[in-house]
């Protein structure tokens, strides 16, 4: 017996009917139609357009998105596949269920686009059909192009300029300009005669980093425009606009000597300090007292004041004596300005580098930097009396009471080998300010003795780099580093890596 | 022979008219058009009627009947009942019912012998249709809906039903009928084969819009052409063989 119940395996199935146009056997559906004639039928992609043309500027290489865009797109990319998408017309009325392109030549100004597509018919039957539209890539040439092969395509400028002998306010300024991005808008950077050349396509974009460096720096600036042409009959003006900014011509490190006026405005400093660091004000420190003054942009171009020495001059001397000074044995006056408290004041005995060994070269001084130094340092400073210095507020000094040395900061053993972090650059048009020079290397040296300096910028780590884990790896544990938390990783997009590994 | 025709620009004829072995209903429309398709085709065997009931075109819908009788609904007037009772022969029974489903087209569906009704339909009223009609009553559905009448369409040689009746539904169906069944539809897809035609045994008239395929659905299972190919393979095929040999 091999009767085998029909109904058993399927209990519910549905009888089959005859498609209504060609008589095929089907399901029932809600056309009650084979797909076949389903699709004879009706055409769900009725209404979108089967060609389009899409705008490519040849120049810089971007697609236009309308209204007013240009996007950056590669061939057969996802960006591009959703700005052919946007161009289509009637999308909204189908479910659009995949998209991709199919091969064209990259020459052939084609593009196609497979769609796939799903709609509802004739009361709840959802048919997919697959189509191809065709793009044809038309050339237009984009606004920023256009300006550029108009030859006029900066509106303003910022022209950065600082007159002094080293640049370091200037590198300085880099890294402020990296961490807060305020090179976004910039049409181009120009490095120029002491100083960078900034171009903007607008005033506004021009005005915002003026308002950045003035927070950030202690700058001036002048404004002047020239009339391009004008309208008389609509009352257009067209206009280029020039911001010349001066940064002050005073760097980390130099020696300054005050106006007798301004000294006492500052808590009756002494008339000669060093420098300490530049930031959005001159931060000044007295090497014979400690004591320290703020100098404001403001106030620094209502009585300006030249620096008499300058990181260049700096000579090497060898400690021989150190003896710090109490609090006791210090005279403080009435209406004193602030004295510093992380500094200690100290009389050293120094020989020159070069003249160690005679008797007579040992020199007296004070110093503010007495926590940092111990017999056999080495340490960094101004010859003060050898110094051929032309000021008039120096000049006016009694040559007595000037110190003949000025000890500015201690000398450490060459540390770029083993310095672990790095710091990005601007892209400029040209690199004629490098990293590769002196300046440069005692940026560096700065940020990393002064972890003032460095809470404004970013610094990232350098992966070629090892970090020293033991405090025995280091030769000397005194020298000043930057630690491992004080770095930012940078981001590689590297196409190569491996995602699973 | 199955014949296209249409009401008004309305495909939906079964709505528009009744047809039994004894008689055709036709509604009074605007041109004379539908009645003298009707006409044409029946009236050398039978009565074709213009009819209105409760004053409404959809006599379809509203009336049941067969060879032996007809139903109408309580809302028919007495001049209508008497103009159906004048036209009608005098072997058809014609009776009012009260029912709440008045639309008694749209849940009866019945031949000669057996009537398919709503499951809700009043005790009272399956009595009388077994009573007027001469038929075998089952309360049953077709695809999972109560409208018999709507979803269905018999004669006393087939039947055909929605396209979403259950294979197992068709054999119950038929079995209860005793006759075959099958599932389709009118109209160019459409479901609702009783409102979309109407049948005899020897005639058939679908909407205008009734694809060939639909229409040769039609004529098999109603057996309304002999000199089909399959009955020259059925049929015939003993005696064709026999004349060969």
């Amino acid at each position: 017996m091999e009767y085998i119940s029909a109904t058993t395996d399927q209990p519910v199935e549905v009888s089959k009917i005859l498609c209504c146009q060609c008589g095929t056997p089907i399901e029932p559906n809600p056309a009650n139609m084979c797909v076949a004639c389903v699709r004879t039928e009706i055409d769900i992609t009725e209404g979108i357009p089967k060609q389009a043309t899409i705008h490519f500027c040849r120049g810089c290489e971007r697609y236009f998105q309308p209204p007013a865009e240009w996007v950056q797109a590669s061939l057969e990319s996802r960006e591009l596949l959703s700005l052919c998408l946007k161009k289509l017309k009637g999308l909204g009325r189908v479910k659009l269920v995949d998209a991709g392109f199919v091969w064209t030549e990259p020459h052939s100004k084609r593009l196609k686009v497979k769609l796939t597509v799903q709609g509802e018919v004739l009361g709840g039957a959802v048919l997919e059909q697959v189509f191809v539209v065709e793009y044809v890539v038309a050339h237009q040439m984009c606004d920023d192009c256009h300006r550029v092969e108009a030859q006029n395509f900066w509106r303003a400028s910022v022209q950065v300029r600082q007159k002094a002998q080293n640049k370091k306010t200037f590198y300085y300024l880099e890294q402020l300009i990296l961490k807060h991005k305020a090179h976004d808008n910039t049409l181009g950077i120009k490095p120029n005669h002491e100083g960078l050349d900034f171009f903007y396509a607008s005033e506004t974009h021009a005005r915002k980093m003026i308002d950045f460096l003035t927070t950030v720096l202690p700058v001036r600036y002048q404004h002047s425009k020239k009339l391009l042409s004008h309208d008389i009959h609509s009352n257009i003006y067209n206009y280029k606009f020039t911001f010349s900014v001066e940064i002050v011509p005073i760097s980390k490190d130099s020696v300054v000597c005050l106006s007798k006026k301004m000294a006492g405005q500052l808590g009756g400093i002494n008339q000669l300090c060093v420098v300490q660091r530049v930031t959005n004000s001159i931060h000044l420190i007295d090497p014979s007292s400690a004591q320290i003054a703020e100098v404001s942009g403001s106030k620094y171009w209502m009585d300006s004041f030249q620096s008499i020495c300058n990181p260049k001059q700096l000579v090497e001397y060898i400690v021989m004596d150190i003896d710090a000074i109490r609090d006791k044995d210090r005279n403080f006056f009435p209406g004193q300005g602030q004295i510093s408290n992380k500094h200690v004041l100290a009389d050293v005995w120094v020989v020159r580098a070069s003249e160690i060994g005679s008797d007579d070269a040992m020199v007296h001084t004070r110093t503010h930097i007495g926590h940092l130094l111990k017999v056999g340092d080495s340490v960094l400073g101004y010859n003060i009396q050898d110094c051929n210095v032309n000021n008039d507020h120096f000049e006016k000094l009694d040559r007595d009471k000037v110190a003949d040395v000025i000890l500015v900061k201690k000398h450490y053993a060459d540390r770029s080998k083993r310095r672990a972090w790095r710091l990005k650059h601007i892209p400029r048009d040209d690199t004629s300010i490098g990293s590769a020079n002196k300046d440069y290397a005692a940026f560096l040296d700065d940020l990393e003795e002064d972890p003032v300096l460095r809470q404004n910028i970013n610094i990232y780590r350098d992966p070629t780099k090892q970090i020293p884990v033991d405090i025995n790896d280091v030769e000397d544990p005194n020298e000043p580093c930057i630690r491992l938390d004080e770095m930012l990783e940078e981001m590689h997009i590297d196409e190569d890596t491996d995602m699973h590994e | 022979m199955a014949t296209r025709v249409q009401f008004e620009n309305n495909n939906e004829i079964g709505v528009f008219s009744k047809l039994t072995n004894a008689y055709c209903l036709v509604a009074i429309g605007g041109s004379e058009n539908f009645y003298s398709v009707f006409e044409g085709e029946l009236a050398e065997t039978i009565p074709v009627v213009h009819a209105s009931l409760a004053g409404c075109r959809i006599i379809g819908r509203m009336c049941v009947g067969n060879r032996n009788g007809l139903l109408v609904p309580s809302s028919t007037t007495d001049t209508e009942l008497q103009h159906l009772r004048n036209s009608l022969p005098d072997s058809v029974r014609i009776q009012r019912v009260e029912e709440r489903l008045s639309a008694l087209g749209n849940v009866i569906a019945c031949n000669d012998y057996v009537a398919l009704v709503h499951p809700d339909l009043d005790r009272e009223t399956e009595e009388i249709l077994a009573d007027v009609l001469k038929v075998e009553v089952f309360r049953q559905t077709v695809a999972s809906n109560g409208l018999v009448g709507s979803y269905s369409i018999l004669s006393n040689q087939g039947g055909l039903v929605h396209p979403h009746t259950t294979t197992q539904d068709l054999d119950e169906l038929s079995s209860l009928l005793q006759v075959p069944l099958v599932a389709g539809t009118v109209n160019r897809g459409s479901e609702v084969v009783g409102g979309g035609m109407v049948v005899n045994d020897w005639a058939a008239f679908c909407g205008m819009d009734t694809t060939s395929t639909e229409i040769s659905v039609v004529e098999s299972v109603f057996k309304l052409n002999d000199a089909t190919p399959a009955a020259i393979a059925t049929t015939m095929r003993a005696s064709l063989i026999d004349s060969m040999a």
